[in-house]
């Protein structure tokens, strides 16, 4: 029997460990292969017939969301226990999810990559419920049967750890996210043949996530290592998290509309979305200033400086990825032109990132201290090492962003703007683009050194010496 | 009269504002967008006007108006410590509230039958839009208002913890604020 770990408050916390590590190979997976597409941007054969656009983009998004998930996953196995003050209901559940969740997610990846879709969905019986070839829901219909099941255990096993302990705000609005996350997963088993119909359901799952329920659990998540890093008094902390989350349900929900625009439905969407979504960056905005002004409250010196960067700059790049660049396109005059351009490519870059990819980190780089038993933070050197893995994968992700912005501009010029004739199709289009994708390709690489060297931040395996006699949890 | 000699405070929760301001810029760019069109399609905006009734608009602005003066009598009397005199005003601004509701649903149906419906003109989508979005927030404060009364009722609010009940009045003032905006811009502005 292992001895128990003095970092952590309750031993049973130690469940997310593996979550956090896998989400981080996957996570690595993603970059590898948004890589090999960057270079089909440029390259247009390269890796065909072998690994085709189409199977590396779908690989790409596919890890993206199940990384997220094993992430948010990770992140409330942490927290829920420490937040209830009690141990989580059954640790043994959480590991068996685990693995049932990482075999369906490997198998699931190596099924798109070794067999044709269309093969894989007549090998899972799709035609029995078709819920496949839609985007990020590209998941054979088996394997979000799984998706189900494991969210239904883990939302079980974290429910009944908060039911039995103490409710706080943050917890509850972790759960209330997760439980909306799982809902709306739900909408992705209807898959109506009607194009236009179909379209609303893919987004009651894409928008109303991203756009929804995940901010609440983006937002716990923050006020959660807040709370840790800053030693600012909760209630001041519950505040702030009330008012994002009003703000984000206020302006999320209703501006699932920007997505009705040019999908067959009512003109009347046309305002709603513009107007609605015009303030989905107020939540974000928000964001950014709880976590600069706690972190000015601060109570206590965290010796988890790299935690504290990480919180600092998801709500500023969340800012500017989803708020700023989402703004640029959702207004529907602006839209009629720019729809399905790189500039939406730029948004979802810098978006993702931004508030998802860096939330989780900024739990991971919180957490996996204590949870390697190795103290409240790793040595001053692996924490340099992290902050220069922040610092290239941020700059590296706002140029990319900043190349995929210029391409867009420059397509709806050439696509878009001109008139019937002159306006070239869209391979011709592309051609234009080279340098932009060869430059965007380039970012590419910075961030995936910049990764790398966040993942070799963790080198460190000792304890930090001259650890403090009373630990603060 | 009485002359207050306590520092001057801001009444209600502080996130009660920051909610009330982000609500309120909703609300601010929704009468934007209505405004521009009107300059941009001033004919389509007039025909639309003409289909509405001021003074059933002024009913309304009346009734929300009373309401608003109610429950701002109703935080004063628990001040006082009055909680039930206090409970009764806030019953009497949601019997207020009503009318409102009642006009309104009225003037809803009226126009719906006679298929002045979010598709006929730009000026009636951005009618229902901008007055449907407002009479949900009418709704939400009503059930807040039934909430202040019952816990009015229960001697729950006794000084100097009044900062629930002030900032779900707040929220109800907010409503009325907006309305006073509305009425002038959807019915009268010609």
């Amino acid at each position: 029997m292992r001895s128990a770990n003095p970092y952590l408050k309750f031993q049973s916390q130690a469940v997310a460990k593996p979550y956090f590590v896998f989400a981080l190979i996957l996570f690595l997976g993603q970059v590898l292969f948004g890589l090999i597409m960057g270079l089909q941007y440029v390259i247009g054969d390269f890796l065909f017939p072998l690994i085709p656009f189409n199977v590396a983009r779908m690989v790409h998004t596919n890890l993206l969301i199940v990384w997220l998930l094993f992430g948010f996953m990770g992140a409330a196995y942490y927290l829920i226990p420490e937040e209830a003050d009690r141990e989580l209901h059954s640790p043994k559940l959480a590991i068996v999810l685990f693995w049932v969740f990482a075999a369906a997610g490997v198998l699931t990846i190596l099924g798109y990559l070794l067999v044709p879709y269309a093969a894989l969905a007549k090998l899972t019986h799709n035609e029995l419920l078709p819920t496949m070839g839609r985007e990020f829901l590209e998941q054979p219909t088996i394997t979000k049967m799984g998706i189900v099941v494991v969210c239904l255990g883990f939302l079980y096993n974290i429910g009944m750890t908060l039911l039995k302990g103490r409710k706080t705000t943050v917890s509850m609005v972790m759960m209330t996210g997760l439980i909306g996350l799982a809902v709306f997963f739900l909408f992705s088993f209807y898959n109506p043949g009607n194009l236009a119909r179909d379209k609303f359901y893919w987004w009651w799952v894409v928008h109303l996530w991203v756009e929804g329920v995940w901010e609440l659990i983006m937002g716990s998540m923050l006020a959660f290592v807040l709370i840790k890093v800053t030693g600012v008094d909760r209630e001041v902390v519950e505040k702030w998290l009330y008012v994002i989350i009003a703000m984000a349900l206020i302006t999320g929900i209703i501006g699932t509309g920007h997505h009705f625009f040019w999908i067959g439905a009512p003109e009347v969407w046309l305002w709603v979305g513009s107007i609605f979504s015009a303030l989905e960056p107020l939540p974000f905005l928000a964001m950014v200033m709880f976590a600069f002004t706690m972190v000015k409250q601060r109570r206590r010196q965290h010796p988890n400086r790299a935690a504290t960067l990480w919180a600092k700059g998801t709500t500023v790049t969340a800012f500017f990825g989803a708020g700023v660049w989402g703004f640029l396109h959702t207004l529907a005059p602006v839209n009629f032109y720019t729809h399905g351009t790189q500039l939406t490519a730029a948004h979802g870059h810098l978006a993702f990132f931004g508030a998802y990819a860096m939330i989780v980190m900024t739990l991971i780089s919180y957490a996996m201290p204590r949870l390697r038993g190795i103290g409240e933070a790793p040595d001053p050197r692996s924490q340099t090492i992290e902050i220069w893995g922040f610092w290239l994968m941020v700059v590296s992700m706002v140029m990319i962003t900043l190349f995929l912005t210029a391409a867009g501009a420059v397509q709806v010029w050439l696509q878009r703007w001109q008139v019937d004739g002159v306006a070239l199709p869209f391979m011709a289009t592309v051609e234009h683009l080279q340098v932009l994708f060869w430059a965007r390709l380039v970012s590419g690489v910075v961030f995936l050194l910049g990764l790398l060297c966040y993942l070799y931040s963790f080198r460190q395996r000792a304890r930090v010496v001259g650890a403090p006699a009373a630990i603060v949890y | 009269m009485f002359i207050l000699h306590e520092p001057r405070r801001v009444p209600g929760d502080l996130a009660m504002w920051f909610f009330i301001l982000a609500e309120l810029t909703v609300f601010a760019i929704l009468i934007l967008a209505f405004a521009v069109t009107q300059v941009l399609k001033p004919e389509v905006f007039a025909q639309g006007r003409a289909q509405l009734d001021t003074s059933t608009g002024l009913a309304m602005t009346l009734s929300l108006l009373t309401a608003g003066l109610l429950a701002a009598l109703a935080v004063q009397q628990v001040r006082l410590g009055r909680s039930r005199q206090g409970c009764a005003l806030l019953l009497g601004a949601l019997l207020v509230a009503l009318v409102y509701v009642w006009i309104k649903v009225a003037e809803y149906a009226h126009l719906a039958g006679s298929g002045l419906g979010l598709e006929y003109s730009t000026f009636f989508t951005l009618y229902w839009v901008l007055t449907g979005f407002h009479f949900l927030h009418v709704l939400l404060g009503m059930v807040i208002l039934g909430w202040l009364a019952w816990r009015c009722w229960q001697r729950a609010y006794r000084v100097p913890g009044l900062s629930g009940l002030e900032s779900g009045v707040l929220y109800w003032h907010m409503v009325d604020l907006v309305w006073v905006v509305l009425f002038p811009l959807v019915y009268v502005i010609r």
